[in-house]
């Protein structure tokens, strides 16, 4: 393989809709929570939103694809929907964070990142590199 | 036609190149192919995984190595 390579599997790609909003910013750091763990590769959702040719042909590379949404408008999940992708999808009004009243700390994101991280997608991060949110 | 492999030059890469000269050449099409290595180039095309596919400067692919009928496809569409 040459240095540099991007050739290996794509493996889990995370999307937030890092809105702005706190239960936004929320969703955003739990998606670099797990990226930094190794869970997932987070990606851009607005280069999704604006079908940028590039982040869309990557993203079919994914074996699987993660929206957290911060609030029932579910933003993240609809954008890459309407984009052709099939996603599991979560939203942290369902995990306990609400709009206006969520606060965002250390114990917030890992809260939430260990949820997410146990819930649907266990198998498949089993599968991945590891990391350090699952409890 | 312009076609440009997006890769850092690895097996995979070199498969698309050649799957791509071929599918050109079979549809007897004038076409500039051209290798990408550079990352910084690549990610500018929001290219995450590679190989990838440009035509003409749109990505048509990424993250795999496209066969020789299925870039022909895409050639002819």
């Amino acid at each position: 393989m040459a240095a540099n390579c991007m050739c290996n599997e794509t493996g889990v790609l995370i999307f937030s809709c890092s809105g702005g909003s706190d239960v936004g910013e929320l969703s955003d750091r739990v998606a670099r929570k797990m990226a930094k763990c190794g869970q997932a590769k987070m990606f851009c959702l607005s280069g999704i939103g604006a079908h940028i040719p590039g982040m869309i042909e990557s993203t079919k590379a994914a074996n699987k694809i993660i929206a957290i949404d911060g609030c029932p408008v579910s933003c993240s999940k609809k954008t890459l929907e309407h984009a052709g992708f099939k996603v599991l999808a979560f939203n942290l009004k369902d995990i306990g964070f609400e709009k206006g009243k969520a606060k965002v700390n250390e114990e917030s994101i890992e809260k939430a990142a260990s949820i997410i991280a146990g819930g649907k997608i266990e198998e498949t991060i089993s599968r991945s590199s590891g990391g350090c949110c699952t409890k | 036609m312009k076609i440009e492999i997006l890769g850092a030059g690895c097996p995979k890469c070199k498969q698309l190149t050649s799957n791509a000269e071929a599918a050109a050449k079979e549809l007897n099409i004038q076409a500039e192919i051209g290798k990408v290595t550079d990352i910084d180039k690549i990610t500018e095309y929001g290219v995450m995984m590679t190989p990838a596919l440009v035509i003409d400067g749109i990505v048509v692919s990424a993250g795999k190595v496209l066969s020789e009928d299925e870039i022909k496809k895409i050639i002819s569409k």
